[in-house]
C-alpha cells in the first residue's frame, strides 16, 4: 500500500526546503484514510440500502399503487386514493384512538415516574443505582411476556378480580377495555420516561434551591420555579419517548385491548395481513414513521441527546 | 406558615415520595412475580391457584411445536447477534475514527431503524422480499418461500443500528492516542486493532450483542410478517396461543422467557460493571 512506502516518519520538518513533499504525502496519507474508513463502513453501509433503504422506497411506491378487486396490488395507475382514505371517519377514529391513548399513557407516566425519578435522584448513590436497575430490569425482560402478565392479572376470575371481590368491592372486568390498554402500555413504556427525568433532575445544581430556601421561598415554590423548569429537557425527552411508541403499538392493544380498542399498529396488521389493502396499509404505516421522525427531531432539540 | 405546619407539609411530601416508589416496585415486579407463581398452580383456570403442580412444565416438554420455536428462536437470535455484531462495530469504528465520503448520509441510515415503529420496519420488510422473490422468479425462475433466511436477514436490519449506536458511545469515550502510540512503535494497523482497540471496546461489544440477542427475542411485529409457515420463534408462537385465550401451559413457557431475560439482564449488568471498572482505571479517558 502507498502509505507504507511512505511513512511518515521519513517526511523532512515542514519548515525545511521540501515543505511541498510533506504535504503531497499528507495528502495521500489522508485519501488512504479515507478510503479506509469507507471500505471500513461498506459492508454495513451495503446491507442498510438493500434492506433498510430499499424497502423503505418500496412502502412510499405502495402506499401511491392501486388495489385490484383481488387483493393484490398493482404497480400502475398511481393516484392518492390510499391517503385520501386517512381522511374517512374508520381511519380517523383509529387515529384519535391511539393519540388519545398514547396521551393518556404519557401523562400517566410522567405523573407516576417524575417523583420515583426526582425521589431516586436525591438519594445517597448506592440507594439510587439501586432504583435505576430495578427500572433498567423490566425494560430488559421480555416485552410479550410482561404484556401477558396483566393479561393474567385481569382475566375473569383471575388475581385482580378475586382481590376485589375478597374487598368487597364486587368483580373487576377491566380485560379488554381501554383502562387495560393503558395499564399495559404505562407498564411497557413507564422506564422510558423515568430515565432521562432521573438524569435531568440529578444534574440540577441543589445550591439554587437552598439559595431560594434561605430566601424564605415555600417548598412548593422552590420547586415550581426551579426544580421543574430546570427538569423540563427531561419531561419532554420521556413524554416522547412514551408517546412515540405508545403511538404504534400493537402488541398491547391486542393482548390486552383483545382487538376491541384498534389503534394504529393493529389498524396497518389488518390491512395487511387480512383485510389485504396493502395500498392503505403503506401510506399509514409511512405517515406513522413521518409523524415519529419529526417528534425525533424535536426531542434532539430539546436537548435529548445529552441525557 | 408556621414552622410546625411546614414541617408536617415537608414529611407529608416526603412520606408521599416513598410511598410513590415503593407503589412504582410494586407495579413493576407484581405481575411478573405472580406470573411466575401462577405458572406453578395446578388449576385448569391459568388465573386461579389450585395447588402446586410442575405439570405444565412437563407438558412443555412434551410440547414438539414450542420446543421447535425455541429452537428456531435461539438460531435466529444468535446468527444475527453475531453478524451484527461484527457489521455494526464496523460501521462504529468507521463513524468515530474515520471520514468518508457518505458518511452523513450513513449515519442518519443507521439511525433510522431505532426510531422507526417496528409495525412499519415490518411492513417495510414484507414488500420488500414480496417484491425482491417475485423479480427472482420472474427474472431467474427462483422460488424462495418466506423462512429462516428472511427472519435474520430482517432482525440485522435492526440490530445493525443499536449496536453501532452502543459501540459508537464507547468508542467516543475512548483514548485515540493508544492506537497512535501503538502505530509509532510500528505494530501494523491489524495488530493495532486486536491488541489496543478491540479490548478497550469489547464492554460496548459485549453490551451491543446483548441488546441485539435480547432484540431478536423480543421480536413479535417484524418476525410475524417474514416467518414462513415452517419456521416461527417462540414470541410469534405464544403470540398467537395468546390471541385465542389465556391457558396454563402459556403461564408455563413465559416463565421460561422470563428466566431467559434474566440471564441477559445479569449479563448487561456485569458488562455495564465493566464497562465503569475500566472508566474508573482510566480517569484520563
Amino acid at each position: 500500500m502507498s502509505s507504507s512506502a511512505l511513512d511518515p516518519l521519513d517526511i523532512v520538518d515542514p519548515d525545511h526546503e521540501h515543505s511541498h513533499i510533506g504535504e503531497e504525502v499528507e495528502r495521500r496519507l489522508r485519501r488512504a484514510d479515507r478510503r479506509r474508513g469507507f471500505l471500513l463502513a461498506l459492508p454495513a453501509y451495503l446491507y442498510m440500502v438493500l434492506f433498510f433503504a430499499v424497502p423503505l422506497v418500496i412502502v412510499l411506491i405502495y402506499s401511491f399503487a392501486t388495489r385490484t378487486s383481488s387483493g393484490s396490488v398493482a404497480l400502475s395507475g398511481w393516484n392518492l386514493e390510499s391517503y385520501r382514505k386517512l381522511g374517512e371517519p374508520i381511519v380517523r377514529n383509529v387515529v384519535f384512538r391511539s393519540a388519545f391513548l398514547a396521551a393518556i399513557t404519557t401523562v400517566v407516566c410522567l405523573l407516576v415516574g417524575y417523583p420515583y425519578a426526582y425521589f431516586a435522584a436525591t438519594r445517597r448513590p448506592l440507594v439510587r443505582n439501586l432504583l435505576l436497575v430495578a427500572v433498567m430490569i423490566p425494560f430488559w425482560t421480555n416485552f410479550l411476556v410482561r404484556n401477558y402478565s396483566w393479561r393474567l392479572l385481569l382475566s375473569t376470575g383471575g388475581p385482580i378480580s378475586s382481590a376485589t371481590e375478597a374487598i368487597g368491592l364486587g368483580e373487576t372486568d377491566l380485560l379488554f377495555t381501554r383502562t387495560a390498554v393503558v395499564l399495559g402500555l404505562t407498564y411497557s413504556f413507564l422506564p422510558f420516561m423515568i430515565l432521562p427525568l432521573y438524569a435531568s433532575i440529578e444534574r440540577i445544581d441543589w445550591r439554587l434551591v437552598e439559595a431560594s430556601r434561605d430566601l424564605y421561598s415555600s417548598g412548593w415554590k422552590s420547586f415550581s420555579k426551579i426544580v421543574f423548569p430546570l427538569s423540563l429537557p427531561g419531561v419532554i425527552a420521556g413524554s416522547i419517548l412514551v408517546f412515540v411508541p405508545s403511538l404504534g403499538a400493537y402488541v398491547t392493544p391486542e393482548i390486552l385491548g383483545g382487538g376491541r380498542e384498534t389503534m394504529l399498529g393493529s389498524y396497518i396488521v389488518t390491512q395487511f395481513l387480512t383485510a389485504r389493502n396493502w395500498p392503505v396499509g403503506a401510506s399509514v404505516s409511512f405517515v406513522l414513521m413521518a409523524v415519529m421522525l419529526s417528534a425525533t427531531i424535536v426531542y434532539f432539540r430539546a436537548g435529548g441527546k445529552n441525557l | 406558615m408556621s414552622e410546625a405546619s411546614s414541617a408536617q407539609a415537608r414529611g407529608l411530601a416526603k412520606f408521599g415520595l416513598s410511598l410513590n416508589v415503593l407503589l412504582v416496585l410494586v407495579f413493576l415486579y407484581a405481575p411478573i412475580v405472580l406470573l411466575t407463581i401462577y405458572s406453578f398452580s395446578g388449576a385448569r383456570n391459568p388465573g386461579q391457584w389450585g395447588g402446586f403442580t410442575l405439570d405444565w412444565y412437563r407438558a412443555l416438554g412434551d410440547d414438539t411445536r414450542v420446543q421447535d420455536a425455541i429452537w428456531v428462536s435461539i438460531r435466529v437470535a444468535l446468527v444475527s447477534t453475531v453478524l451484527s455484531v461484527v457489521l455494526g462495530t464496523m460501521a462504529a469504528l468507521a463513524l468515530e475514527r474515520f471520514t468518508f465520503r457518505g458518511k452523513k448520509v450513513f449515519d442518519a441510515l443507521l439511525y433510522l431503524p431505532i426510531i422507526i415503529p417496528d409495525v412499519t420496519m415490518a411492513v417495510m420488510m414484507l414488500l420488500f422480499f414480496t417484491q425482491a422473490f417475485d423479480l427472482l422468479d420472474a427474472w431467474f425462475g427462483l422460488r424462495i418461500a418466506k423462512g429462516f433466511a428472511t427472519i435474520v436477514v430482517s432482525h440485522i436490519a435492526f440490530n445493525i443500528a443499536f449496536v453501532s449506536v452502543v459501540v459508537r458511545a464507547r468508542i467516543a469515550g475512548m483514548d485515540a492516542t493508544l492506537e497512535q502510540a501503538a502505530a509509532d512503535l510500528y505494530a501494523t494497523r491489524w495488530k493495532a486493532f486486536v491488541f489496543v482497540t478491540l479490548p478497550q471496546i469489547m464492554p460496548g461489544v459485549l453490551g451491543g450483542a446483548l441488546l441485539a440477542l435480547t432484540l431478536s427475542l423480543d421480536d413479535v411485529v417484524v418476525t410475524q410478517f417474514v416467518a414462513g409457515p415452517g419456521s416461527t420463534t417462540l414470541p410469534v408462537y405464544v403470540f398467537s396461543l395468546i390471541r385465542r385465550g389465556v391457558t396454563p401451559l402459556i403461564n408455563a413457557v413465559s416463565v421460561v422467557m422470563l428466566a431467559a431475560s434474566l440471564v441477559l439482564v445479569i449479563g448487561s449488568l456485569f458488562a455495564q460493571r465493566a464497562n465503569e471498572g475500566r472508566r474508573r482505571r482510566e480517569p484520563a479517558a
